[in-house]
């Protein structure tokens, strides 16, 4: 049994831990929140694209560190604790996962390269307005080599050079590579939840684009793209998850109430408890989406499903009642726990919310079962 | 990361397993019903006697004890390969888990010469009897007592929920030998013989409808102060070694989990309900989250670590989880869901009779709210209960 990541990918936690404390302390954060122009850090973006962080999972013949996913889950955790305030996870999850499994070997050498150098902002473009986007309810359209339609809303729309466009073809979906500074691409900024992540409606006139893979494999490879992203986006949950219990735990021992620290009474005592059940099932869950990744494991369908819901369950818990916890001062905009509670909420919906998630595992679990 | 055996873990596995193949027959896919108990108690002490003399029992305990001098690592693999098989352990887990350690501990040269291999061999089973109707969470707060006669102690009090205590031969039982001092101070622990005259049996009628417990009546009850393990009034010392030793003791329950009830919903029309699906989902989530959480556990012990305290989720996750399970089910059966008949109803009436059982797994080992408490005291470092009676002399505490 080795069920837990080893030694060099632990020592990798702890540098990441400590960088990104240094660099992406709350100021970093707050300055994006207060300043409605900024949709992210520039400067901490620039430096960890100069930590390599960005070619982690890229091979070495295009650039990058060329290390594996598990390296990924790490950095992930340590992004989501500290709520890094860039596009992160637009650029190395969708963005790079998506040509790895289905760019030509052209686009392989012309995209991954300039994603390790920190040139290329990624963003995924699936959504349309209210509920979760599938091949039947997609407006947007993909004729060969334009795409055409209004995506609302996009994560890092602002942002990003390319967009990975999910886009009606035919009868079917296809996954589209746009380079936004092509012709017929507007962008409005929208106002969000969480404004320490920028976001944009994205719409397209004309705009030139690539499939990624054959035509008719565009729902099949989201599904793909979807699942890697969601075990990814679920450590980033998790490390947010485990940062609302430290900061719960700290104030309730250090506020007193009543002549004694409130962390001494059973109803505070009890909440954090339930915070750590729910965390620690929440991290069995991922570490297994980990291993699904790792071994591209024909049960990645429904551990990625399992480790979204339960790590989506635990960052809602944690943040929420991390507010509670701090009481009044929880509900002042200086202190913290708001910018939890608001980016708890964005990665509970961003790529399908939970009731999406939940239907697709109980979809895997039936197909394993008629199997 | 993989799930795979080490080498050595590997070889342990195939010997363990083709020990048990040779004696043993795999479990049919009817589950035992939980709480039964309806073991033969023969077969069980029989099978105990074949593991002790091929080494089997007791894995982690040293050669010098009958053990096998294995790692917590073999421990686990043993009980995995076991609880595949139709073997009859149920009646020496609390003794060789909890008492015995505890004697090994604290007894004599005399105690553990004359008790430990026998318990071993599965020829005398041991019982503990800790809680009182008045002391449960609070076990320290028991009232039972020893007065001290000559060479003597005279015992007096009633102890409750005391598994397989109408079979035992021996007893673990934590007395207040002082209530003028404050409740930890005053508790002495003694081994004591089951079968003599003035220890009384009463199987208690649970609201499961069961009788897997007793309650154990002390009336002018005799016990030579050399059967005393400890000091006088450091009994709670001495419990405090027992009780470390439960939750290894306590295993898995028995129950239908996900799987059960989305088989029942796929047959009776359900499946398709949207509501059924999310919290099916949920279900799933909760038994890996439990069960992956063990995989944990597991890796650092082949590691040779002492693993986190992940482990401490295991109860508070499963007894509610089966709870609420058996309340979906019979939710969704709709009115014919009140029938607890075996032969009508789907997995013999699987859902009805851990509906009636899940109330009792909250509470045993450890109630959701205690547990709790450890998380809160010994994982997250917070403050300790406000403790009243924590210097008060134990006859002065308020009690009802």
């Amino acid at each position: 049994m080795n069920f837990d990541f080893s030694e060099d990918q632990k020592f990798l936690a702890g540098e990441a831990r400590k960088f990104l404390e240094a660099e992406s302390a709350i100021p970093v954060v707050r300055d994006v929140l207060n300043d409605d122009d900024k949709a992210y850090s520039e400067g901490l973006w620039k430096k960890i694209g100069e930590m390599g962080w960005l070619g982690t999972s890229i091979p070495e013949e295009q650039g990058g560190l060329g290390l594996g996913m598990l390296e990924m889950c790490v950095l992930a955790e340590e992004m989501g604790r500290v709520l890094a305030p860039v596009p992160f996870s637009s650029t190395a999850y969708f963005l790079t996962e998506a040509v790895k499994l289905a760019g030509s070997d052209e686009q392989k050498n012309d995209i991954l390269p300039r994603i390790v150098a920190g040139d290329v902002i990624g963003c995924y473009a699936a959504s349309e307005g209210p509920g979760h986007p599938d091949a039947a309810s997609l407006k947007t359209t993909f004729d060969g080599s334009t795409v055409s339609g209004t995506k609302i809303p996009v994560t890092d729309g602002g942002i990003a050079t390319h967009a990975l466009v999910l886009a009606k073809e035919g009868s079917g979906a296809s996954l589209v590579l746009v380079d936004l500074s092509g012709a017929g691409v507007t962008r409005k900024t929208l106002s969000t939840l969480d404004p320490t992540r920028g976001h944009a409606e994205l719409t397209f006139d004309k705009t030139p684009g690539v499939r990624l893979g054959k035509a008719g494999d565009g729902a099949a490879l989201n599904d793909q793209l979807m699942d890697r992203a969601a075990v990814l986006l679920a450590f980033e949950q998790l490390g947010g998850a485990s940062r609302c219990l430290e900061m719960a735990k700290d104030y309730a021992l250090q506020r007193y109430a009543f002549g004694r620290p409130i962390a001494g009474n059973q109803a505070i005592k009890h909440k954090l408890a339930e915070m750590y059940v729910k965390n620690e099932v929440a991290r069995s869950n991922c570490f297994y989406g980990a291993w699904a990744l790792l071994t591209d494991a024909p049960e990645m369908p429904e551990a990625a499903a399992a480790a979204r819901v339960a790590a989506s369950e635990a960052f809602w818990f944690a943040s929420k009642e991390n507010i509670q916890t701090h009481g009044g001062m929880g509900f002042t905009w200086e202190v913290d726990c708001h910018l939890y509670y608001r980016r708890a909420k964005l990665l509970a919906v961003q790529a399908g919310g939970p009731k999406v998630w939940k239907e697709k595992l109980v979809r895997a679990l039936e197909q394993k079962n008629a199997a | 990361m993989d799930f795979n055996d080490t080498p050595e873990e590997a070889a342990f596995r195939a010997e363990a397993r083709a020990f048990l193949e040779k004696h043993l027959e795999l479990k049919s896919g009817a589950r035992p019903r939980p709480g039964s108990g309806a073991t033969a108690l023969q077969r069980a002490k029989d099978w105990q006697k074949t593991k002790a003399e091929n080494k089997f029992a007791q894995i982690t305990w040293p050669k010098e004890w009958g053990g096998r001098g294995g790692t917590s690592m073999q421990a686990v693999i043993w009980g995995q390969e076991e609880s595949k098989f139709d073997a009859p352990t149920g009646p020496f887990a609390i003794g060789l888990g909890m008492c015995i350690p505890t004697v090994i501990a604290f007894g004599s040269d005399e105690h553990k010469s004359r008790y430990v291999e026998k318990a071993l061999m599965g020829e005398e089973i041991w019982c503990q009897l800790f809680s009182e109707p008045s002391a449960g969470s609070d076990v320290a707060g028991l009232k039972t007592r020893a007065v001290k006669d000559g060479d003597d102690w005279v015992i007096n009090g009633q102890k409750v929920w005391t598994s397989g205590a109408h079979y035992s031969d021996y007893g673990i039982l934590l007395v207040r030998t002082d209530p003028k001092v404050p409740k930890h101070k005053g508790l002495t622990m003694f081994i004591v013989n089951m079968k003599q005259a003035g220890v009384e049996v009463r199987p208690i009628h649970q609201a499961s409808g069961g009788r897997e417990f007793n309650e154990v009546y002390f009336t002018d009850v005799r016990i030579p102060d050399k059967d005393r393990l400890g000091d006088v009034g450091a009994g709670w010392k001495v419990a405090l070694v027992t009780l470390m030793n439960e939750r290894l003791a306590v295993g898995g329950s028995p129950g239908p989990d996900w799987g059960e009830i989305m088989d029942y919903a796929r047959d009776h029309g359900s499946l398709s309900d949207q509501a059924f699906r999310e919290k099916l989902a949920d279900w799933y989530v909760a038994a890996q989250g439990y069960k992956l959480t063990k995989f944990r556990t597991q890796t650092a012990l082949s590691r040779g670590q002492t693993p986190g305290p992940e482990n401490s989720i295991g109860k508070i996750i499963t007894a509610n989880h089966l709870q609420d399970i058996c309340n979906s089910a019979i939710e969704m059966q709709d009115h014919y869901g009140i029938i607890n008949e075996q032969d009508r109803m789907p997995g013999d009436a699987i859902f009805q009779q851990s509906f009636m059982w899940a109330p009792g797994l909250r509470i045993a080992g450890g109630t959701d709210e205690i547990l709790k408490n450890i998380i809160a005291e010994r994982v997250l470092g917070l403050p300790q209960d406000v403790r009243v009676d924590k210097d008060l002399p134990f006859d002065q505490m308020k009690s009802g």
